[in-house]
């Protein structure tokens, strides 16, 4: 089958973020989230960690120093993602050149967002990720081999987990409504064995 | 088989296994705001689709708009508002607009119009859908991409998350709140704690709250990162459904919606309702709280030098020094309002602390109805008339105004707000602006001390 000739590998400068709790907000400001599209989100993207109020950019902060402005991969503090249901936040980070994000936990509703947007999100142990974080601080590379799920960097070669449907979906690249409308079949089905009074009609 | 009453929910909804391991649940209702939604519709015009079945979506506006008055404040708020009247018309789905008297938060608005009963299944492209579960529903948020999909199919691809228990037993002490109470869950657990779970409420303190109570109980569970909360279904629920514009249209019959007695659960978790206190964050993360008595903790609290990393960060961002007591700390602002407590509960809690007082100098105080008919119920009971005595702004709209600041009530760089929302992350309410999450009734008495403050001391 043609699907598993394909492969995904992700390879890049790592940036460490090891904040805890990195919510949507602070990955996407509201005051972005005022649009239609989907376009012109990287610059938004951490734009109150990247920018000072004049709109200047914080030298402190690792996404504005070599090497790691040109990451691709972050290597991320407990529960990264939390918060808000904002896609717009997956968006910026994929628009800005993030490829994937590894960490330890990631919230659900940012996790199935990151999938849908080809954000792989690697989730490695407690030791791995800290490990991983000396890496991204020295400004070295790391390999993600999404097929193998495994990490490799220097010495290092670790483990992940990542579920099979959101490994498959970051491997094709799918589209996700048009894959299941293959299914109408089985909704119709399923409505079919529907009571009326389970059947929301909502008053207009 | 004995099975917990989330796994009969998603047995109850599965249309079909598919090959990479998800399955297809059906979704019986889905509602939309105006800000994650419009990216959705475009999807479906970009891949020629339709709406798989329009009844049964309901699009609400509440993110952006302003609550001063019926107008959108700016042009680009308005595009937004627009953009989502403009597609419900095209693709034939109930709109509930600005001006129209059923507006409002939109969770708050559907159990309002009775459109929530137990065993139902509710998808939103919004976080706070864990709400529903107070009414033993599903009910969960989605992204975009997950707001196009359900468009177009009915539909979402999902996965059967782990099931977690959250016993709480015991009578809470007066001035205790549901708000407390989950945010001491939230402390106990942590903020990511319950990632991968589906966590469902049980124990004598949660059968106790009022439908209220349980959806801010359950609102407020995705804080410790539960993609979904459920409480059985009981005589409390049974008589909240009566009386709303879509009472007895529909009914979710064929299961009995709670976990049967044997049930096995993931992981348990036992917090003492005796031992809830009323709690105040310090920080930028909702497990970062204290009881009002207590004071903010200290570097030597901790072991990890991450931990005490994490506390420095928060009490720079906060603008608060390590070991100083929560009742000194002063506020500028006090916001009542959001989907977590607008109700008009929540109102009457707040009324009775401001009833007879006043607001102190210099504190900016606002409230903002959940709904057009909450406040309408508010202003006939008499509960404008008190907040405005007292020297609270009733804003005559509703909509989620503060709680995130996406409309033009924006907190300045270094603004300290007491806030009944769900969220104090940095930025969450204006760009620097400092947030301390309560209960409404403590958010009163906070406007009335000029400081954070312990509302059993206000008789």
């Amino acid at each position: 089958m043609k699907d598993q000739r394909m492969t995904k590998t992700i390879k890049g400068i790592a940036a460490p973020l090891p904040l805890a709790n990195v919510d949507t907000d602070v990955i996407m400001p509201k005051r972005f989230l005022i649009t239609i599209t989907r376009e012109g989100l990287a610059d938004s993207t951490f734009a109150d960690l990247r920018f000072n109020n004049a709109g200047g950019p914080r030298p402190d902060f690792i996404l504005n120093k070599a090497p790691w402005a040109r990451a691709n991969i972050l290597v991320v503090g407990d529960n990264f993602g939390c918060g808000s249901s904002r896609e717009h936040a997956v968006w910026g980070m994929r628009q800005l050149g993030i490829d994937a994000c590894i960490g330890t936990s990631f919230a659900g509703i940012f996790y199935d967002n990151a999938r849908k947007n080809g954000l792989a999100l690697p989730i490695v142990s407690p030791e791995t990720r800290d490990l991983l974080l000396q890496v991204a601080g020295d400004g070295a590379k790391i390999t993600i081999d999404v097929n193998g799920r495994t990490i490799t960097a220097g010495d290092i070669r670790a483990p992940f987990e990542m579920d099979g449907a959101t490994q498959t979906a970051l491997i094709r690249g799918r589209d996700d409504t048009l894959d299941s409308l293959e299914h109408a079949g089985a909704v119709r089905g399923y409505e079919a064995g529907l009571k009326s009074e389970m059947r929301v009609s909502v008053i207009k | 088989m004995s099975r917990t009453l989330y796994d009969k929910l998603v047995d109850a909804h599965k249309v079909c296994d598919l090959p990479d391991g998800d399955m297809l649940i059906y979704v019986d209702f889905h509602i939309m705001n105006e800000y994650t939604s419009p990216q959705a519709f475009s999807g479906l015009d970009a891949k020629g689709l339709d709406v798989w079945r329009p009844e049964a979506h309901l699009a609400v506006v509440d993110h952006v708009n302003a609550t001063r008055s019926n107008e959108p404040h700016d042009t680009a708020s308005k595009l937004l508002i627009d953009n989502l009247e403009a597609n419900c018309t095209k693709h034939d789905i109930a709109f509930y607009g600005l001006g129209d008297p059923r507006q409002g938060i939109e969770h708050v608005v559907v159990p309002e119009q009775g459109l929530v009963t137990p065993g139902m299944l509710i998808a939103c492209g919004d976080s706070h859908t864990t709400t529903y579960g107070a009414y033993g529903a599903l009910g969960f948020g989605i992204g975009t991409s997950e707001v196009e999909h359900v468009l177009a199919t009915q539909t979402l691809r999902y996965k059967r998350m782990k099931t977690m228990r959250v016993m709480i037993d015991g009578e809470t002490a007066p001035g205790v709140t549901a708000k407390d109470i989950i945010m001491k869950v939230v402390q106990v657990v942590g903020a990511g704690g319950a990632n991968g779970f589906a966590v469902e409420f049980a124990g004598s303190a949660i059968r106790g709250l009022d439908m209220a109570g349980r959806m801010t109980v359950c609102n407020m569970a995705v804080e410790l990162g539960a993609r979904a909360a459920l409480i059985a279904a009981d005589e409390v629920t049974e008589a909240a459904l009566q009386g709303h514009s879509h009472s007895g249209q529909f009914a979710f019959n064929g299961e009995s919606w709670h976990s049967d007695p044997k049930a096995v659960f993931d992981k348990e978790v036992t917090v003492s309702g005796a031992d809830i206190e009323p709690l105040i964050t310090w920080g930028t993360s909702p497990d970062q709280s204290v009881p009002i008595t207590a004071h903010v903790p200290v570097a030597s609290d901790y072991v990890s030098p991450k931990a005490k990393a994490a506390l420095e960060r928060s009490l720079l961002y906060m603008g608060l020094t390590e070991g100083q007591s929560a009742q000194s700390i002063a506020i500028d602002t006090a916001f009542i309002g959001s989907c977590t407590n607008s109700r008009i509960e929540d109102l009457r809690e707040a009324a009775k602390i401001l009833e007879g007082r006043k607001v102190a100098v210099g504190v900016e105080a606002i409230v903002v109805p959940g709904s057009a008919m909450t406040r309408i119920k508010a202003e006939a009971e008499g509960l404008r008339a008190i907040f405005e005595a007292a020297g609270f702004e009733w804003r005559p709209e509703a909509g989620c105004s503060m709680c995130l600041a996406m409309n033009d009530d924006i907190a300045m760089d270094g603004e300290r707000v007491a806030s009944s929302t769900n969220r104090n992350f940095e930025g969450r309410q204006g760009r620097g602006a400092r947030t301390h999450l309560m209960s409404p009734a403590m958010v009163a008495a906070a406007a009335v001390a000029g400081h954070l403050a312990d509302v059993r001391d206000f008789k």
